[in-house]
């Protein structure tokens, strides 16, 4: 039986979909069985990252409403045998989905596969709540940015009322020239606000731009640094201890706590 | 048989450089408790009870009174124009009474980041061990003690102890409140010196002033339980 993780922000545009694709990637790249499920009804997208859109038939709302069965509606990736996308419908809207009703197709998917990567809309409302119904673990994504930090910040609130495991935070878009400069947060600063544990550091990279145009997840291509975030994380999530290296960040947060207690 | 009930001595008064204390037996009837009281009154004592305005303690002992009760003695001694009840003074109260005080004078430990969109609430004093997020809101009957960032809203006081405070090891609130006073954040923090601080009302400025924690035991004594 797998895990499921729900990968949210609360603010639009941070990055959960591109994390979606690419720490799905990354398992899949390990050799885990991995089920992409994009939530965001009306306004999906995953789909167009991993270059499947041309290939969908049915979606996540055909199965809830018994128009297909749920292998039906997955889609086997270009690049990967073990890595399937359930898309989200284009043209209804998150109330045609119940918590209920998540929770079961969830529960389904957990049975074949290792791992069921949940994508979730923007906001706090009922799309938030469907992503999180089935979901037994929790990604967060922040910018560096107050507004991206504070919204964070209320769905970690929120998150604490469901049934799920504490959350985890990625920081993406980090620019640290900027950082350094004082114009931007810093990871530590983000941390120590957010008080929960980092599973990984993204830098702002183009290549990710370039790579989403492609439909090709930044993460097939080894050589760009948020490529290795992703990577990193997923490796965390497969349960390896993998050190926050420099260039993700440079002197993290917990090794401060550690100075402060003069230990090494 | 009456000689003889008149001659208990159920109802005492004595007269104090206050006023008047009614020492009411917590043994006797409650109807024999309200016979001699008027009795007691109406007996003519001089100047005593019917010159200017006494103020009056009333005393029930170990005596429960219900309020109807309470409002029979009120009625009586209220017979006597220029005799004005200050207050009951009582050994006993109710079991939900018993816990209300002692709600309101425990303090809530709690261990957690307030983030933003909740509230914590609670009645007495709070001890957060976490910090207050920015959006995030804290609110006590009594006093705040934050251990940890106060970054969000404050409210301590808030059915209305003016004289409850609020500190924390971090002071970066958005709004403070105590009791009915709200005093905003100003708009840009300084760099440094907003640490260990506590909030309080001041009489003189009629607003919230923040300092040093370490001066809160000259403004606020009663905060000791030593
Ligand atoms: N590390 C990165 N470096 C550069 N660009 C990035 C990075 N991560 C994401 N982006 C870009 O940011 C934009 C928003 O990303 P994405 O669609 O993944 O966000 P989202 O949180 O899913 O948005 P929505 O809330 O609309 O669903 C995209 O154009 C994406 O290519
Ligand atoms: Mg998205």
């Amino acid at each position: 039986m797998g895990e499921a993780i729900v990968i949210t922000s609360g603010k639009g545009g941070v990055g959960k979909t591109t994390t979606s694709a690419n720490i799905g990637t990354s398992l899949a790249l390990s050799g885990k069985k991995v089920c992409l499920v994009d939530t965001d009804i009306g306004l999906r997208n995953l789909d167009v990252l991993m270059g499947l859109e041309n290939r969908i038939i049915y979606d996540l709302v055909d199965v809830v409403e018994e128009r297909c069965k749920l292998h039906q509606a997955l889609i086997k990736d270009k690049r990967f045998e073990c890595l399937f996308l359930l898309p989200a419908a284009q043209t209804k809207d998150k109330s045609s989905v119940q918590p209920e009703q998540m929770k079961k197709i969830i529960s389904e998917l957990k049975q074949d596969y290792d791992y069921v990567i949940i994508d979730c809309p923007a906001g706090i409302e009922q799309g938030f709540k469907n992503a999180v119904a089935g979901a037994d673990k929790s990604i967060v994504v922040t910018n560096p940015e107050i507004s991206s930090v504070r919204d964070a910040d209320r769905i970690i609130g929120l998150l604490e009322q469901e049934d799920v495991e504490a959350p985890k935070l990625i920081v993406n878009r980090v620019r640290n020239h900027l950082a350094k400069s004082g114009d931007m947060l810093d990871v530590d600063e983000i941390v120590s606000i957010l008080a929960i544990e980092l599973i990984g550091v993204v830098v702002d990279d183009e290549n990710v731009i370039k790579a989403a145009n492609k439909g090709e997840p930044i993460a097939m291509s080894p050589s760009s640094k948020a490529s290795i975030a992703y990577r990193n994380i997923a490796r965390r999530i497969l349960g390896e201890s993998v050190p926050l290296s420099t260039i993700e960040e440079e002197k993290g947060f917990f090794s401060k706590i550690k100075t402060l207690l003069g230990m090494r | 048989m009456a000689m003889a009930q008149k001659l208990q001595h159920n109802v005492t008064i004595k007269g104090t450089k206050d006023g008047l204390v009614l020492l009411l037996d917590d043994l006797c009837s409650f109807e024999h408790l309200l016979e001699e009281l008027n009795d007691k009154l109406s007996d003519d004592h001089g100047q005593l009870l019917n010159g200017p305005l006494i103020s009056v303690i009333v005393k029930t002992g170990n005596r429960y009174l219900t309020d109807q009760q309470s409002g029979l003695i009120r009625e009586i001694i209220g017979q006597k124009k220029n005799l004005e009840i200050k207050r009951f003074e009582t050994n006993v109260i109710t079991v939900a009474e018993a816990e209300e005080m002692k709600k309101e004078a425990q303090i809530m430990r709690v261990s957690k980041v307030v983030r933003s969109g909740q509230v914590l609430s609670v009645q007495g004093d709070l001890l957060l061990i976490g910090d207050v997020n920015p959006g995030g809101t804290i609110v006590a009957t009594g006093n705040i003690f934050v251990l940890g960032s106060l970054k969000g809203i404050a409210h301590s006081g808030s059915s209305g102890n003016r004289e409850a405070v609020i500190a924390a090891s971090v002071m970066k609130p958005t709004q403070l409140r105590i009791a009915d006073m709200i005093n905003r954040a100003p708009d840009h923090y300084p760099e440094h010196g907003h640490e260990m601080e506590c909030a309080f009302i001041s009489d003189e400025e009629g607003q919230i002033l923040i300092d040093r924690i370490s001066i809160v035991h000259k403004i606020r004594p009663e905060l000791n339980r030593l």
